[in-house]
């Protein structure tokens, strides 16, 4: 028994000095800026799971500016860092420098973003994949409403790829239920303003939101501005409409704590962990997958209250 | 208009009574019928465009939505009229109704002060900003859209900072009420800007304001020269704009209880300037009309809402928004217009010499 404990406690020791060892890292952390709270909330994940793995994270806030970004990763590459995570704030220009890392054999992560490059520059990305949250959130719909539902859709920026991949996402598992139909979908800009506005005319549209079964937004924020013009008109957003929207960000689910909507798809913003990972695994020598994916779950009211607690308890 | 004109409208409408000739005449002709023009055509795309119902005790139907969304461009719309008029131009509106929704709604979460205390310090902060640019005009004669565009580009960070950069929401029954509440049918935020536009409207008209306003816009050396401060009248035309800014700004995050930095107002600017170009003002200075800009605000606002309903695809919303306002403006202009007459003329030529 003593001798069990005994080895089990060496075996632990020497796991976590192996840990220690190999993760003794310098990692330079491009960040775009920090305009939103879920960009706030990845900022700090990243920080926290950095401390925990003892790895020396080299921090730098772009605020918005490509310029800012690749000076920042020339500096690291100038330092020697282990590795480099980016956030890129635009999808293009970024050739040159992810050459000038590769040339000085630092691996580069992509979080949360792609880039238009050769994918040899980077060593991977790892992020959400937007269609598979649109195919989820449709599918729990399907599910909620016995694959029979007019549904309304509030779309993201026309021509984001957030927009584009979870609209195509949700519209392919939509397809497969011949009683369930996108009626009307127009964009809301990713806004609180924009959402209301434009499910404000849905409702006048769709004969004042009675022929409404349920709302898609494309994001939290729409899906709060929606719930109010919901309110508005005279209807229980959550039990008169069904809502779904995706991101996970603090203020919805104390709507959902309080019964104004049904679900949302976490935006994962943990993902230091599986970028630290994937360098490890690089460093030695294992192949490493273009896309790392890191999908968030789908909460329900049951926990929602937990959630809101747990989010805005800083 | 030219007086050639004048007389074949005359003579166009002989007959019937003079006021509807005086209508076709005035320069709210042009303005008003392409109001109607773009109701009619939404009432046409969307059959139940017109149809307002009564929903919890308040009006509720497309033509509400059109008054309730453009009451705040109408208000900025307005203020931009007056600094039009002093041939200047403001850009910093939309940063400023992001200032101000973050000014409220930081007072109103983290404060005990009564809401009429937060509307004051409000209010004052959009005067403040106001004033900035008005100094800068004015005092350091930088030109109007290079002074005011420093605090359209630095209002918003001025917004993030107040924020910390989050969506800052609050609860207040007061403010609720002003941004989505009613009061007899109507919404309070209508009633409310009604009687800003109202009040600015008899604090220019009544008194010599808007004259002097018009002459410092038509000449400011001449007016000058007459006896007018100037640099003063300049200074009060941003603080308008300012002023209305902040009040747009309340009714804005009043709406979606919360102030977004990022996005509350932005690009309000041009909806402003584009409303006070349909009202028929010059963007050279000069003249300002505070009625025809509210149409004007109101021309915008139903064709925003009537594309929203009619289920166009989002991807077309710009152009079709874009070609509407090219007609509305080619309608207005001398111009075009005179092109257009003459075809007319061509057309209806031989019944004239009858």
């Amino acid at each position: 028994m003593l001798n069990k404990t005994l080895a089990g406690l060496v075996l632990g020791a020497g796991v976590a000095f192996a840990c220690a060892q190999a993760s003794a890292l310098t990692i330079g952390f491009s960040q775009i800026g920090s305009e939103s709270g879920w960009r706030t909330s990845e900022t700090a994940s990243i920080k926290a799971e950095a401390e925990k793995r003892g790895i020396d994270l080299k921090f730098s806030d772009a605020q918005q500016k490509q310029e800012n970004q690749i000076k920042a990763l020339r500096s690291f590459i100038a330092q020697g860092v282990d590795g480099i995570l980016l956030a890129p704030v635009v999808e293009t220009g970024w050739d040159q420098v992810l050459k000038e890392a590769k040339d000085a054999k630092i691996p580069v992560v992509l979080v949360d973003r792609g880039v238009a490059a050769d994918p040899s520059l980077y060593l991977t990305k790892v992020a959400s994949d937007f269609a598979e949250e649109g195919s989820l959130a449709a599918s729990w719909l399907a599910a909620h409403t016995n694959g029979k539902c007019d549904i309304v859709e509030l779309q993201g920026t026309v021509g984001s790829s957030a927009a584009i991949d979870r609209k195509k996402g949700f519209e392919a598992v939509v397809s497969n239920f011949p009683n369930m139909k996108i009626i009307r979908s127009q964009s809301g800009d990713f806004t609180r303003a924009g959402g209301k506005e434009v499910m404000e005319s849905f409702l006048k549209a769709e004969n004042g939101g009675k022929s409404i079964c349920a709302l898609y937004a494309h994001n939290d924020d729409m899906a709060l501005g929606a719930i109010q013009a919901i309110k508005e008109a005279g209807l229980k957003p959550g039990k008169d409409i069904t809502i779904i929207s995706i991101d996970g960000v603090p203020d919805i689910f104390k709507a959902m704590a309080d019964g104004e909507t049904n679900a949302t798809i976490e935006l994962n913003p943990h993902l230091g962990g599986p970028s630290f990972d994937a360098i490890n695994a690089a460093k030695e020598g294992k192949e490493v997958p273009k896309w790392i994916k890191a999908n968030g779950p789908l909460y329900l009211p049951d926990t929602a209250a937990a959630e809101y607690a747990k989010r805005t308890a800083k | 208009m030219n007086g050639l004109s004048s007389s074949r409208n005359k003579a166009a409408t002989a007959g019937e009574p003079g006021l509807v000739a005086g209508f076709l005449r005035s320069r709210a002709f042009w303005p008003v019928l392409v109001l109607l023009l773009i109701l009619m055509a939404n009432a046409f795309i969307s059959p139940g465009f017109f149809e307002v119902t009564i929903v919890d005790g308040h009006l509720f139907g497309s033509l509400v939505d059109v008054v309730h969304r453009g009451a705040p461009t109408a208000l900025v719309a307005v203020g931009m009229a007056v600094v039009i008029g002093t041939r200047g131009i403001d850009l910093s509106v939309g940063a400023i109704i992001a200032i101000c929704g973050a000014v409220m709604a930081v007072l109103t979460r983290d404060t005990g002060f009564s809401p009429a205390v937060i509307m004051l310090a409000v209010m004052g902060t959009g005067a403040l900003c106001g004033l900035w640019n008005g100094v800068l005009v004015a005092f350091l004669g930088i030109q109007p859209i290079i002074a005011t565009l420093i605090l359209m580009v630095a209002g918003r960070g001025i917004a993030q900072m107040i924020t910390d950069g989050q969506i800052v929401t609050f609860h207040s029954a007061f403010f609720e009420a002003l941004g989505a509440g009613h009061f007899a049918y109507i919404p309070v935020r209508v009633e409310v800007a009604l009687a800003a536009v109202l009040l600015l409207a008899l604090l220019l008209r009544r008194t010599a304001l808007g004259l002097f306003v018009e002459a410092v816009g038509g000449n400011a050396a001449a007016s000058r020269l007459a006896g007018i401060e100037a640099r003063g009248i300049t200074v009060f035309a941003y603080v308008i704009s300012g002023l209305c800014a902040a009040l747009a700004g309340i009714i804005i995050a009043a709406d979606i209880r919360g102030a977004d930095a990022n996005n509350a107002g932005l690009w309000l600017e041009l909806d402003a300037i584009l409303s006070v170009v349909i009202g028929g003002a010059s963007l050279m200075g000069g003249r300002f009309y505070i009625g025809l800009t509210v149409i004007g605000a109101l021309t915008i606002q139903s064709l925003t809402t009537g594309i929203l309903v009619s289920g166009l695809p989002p991807q077309y919303n710009l152009i079709v928004k874009a070609a509407a306002v090219l007609v509305v403006l080619l309608l207005q202009a001398p111009r075009s217009r005179a092109l257009l007459r003459a075809r007319l003329g061509g057309l209806f030529g031989g019944k004239r010499h009858v």
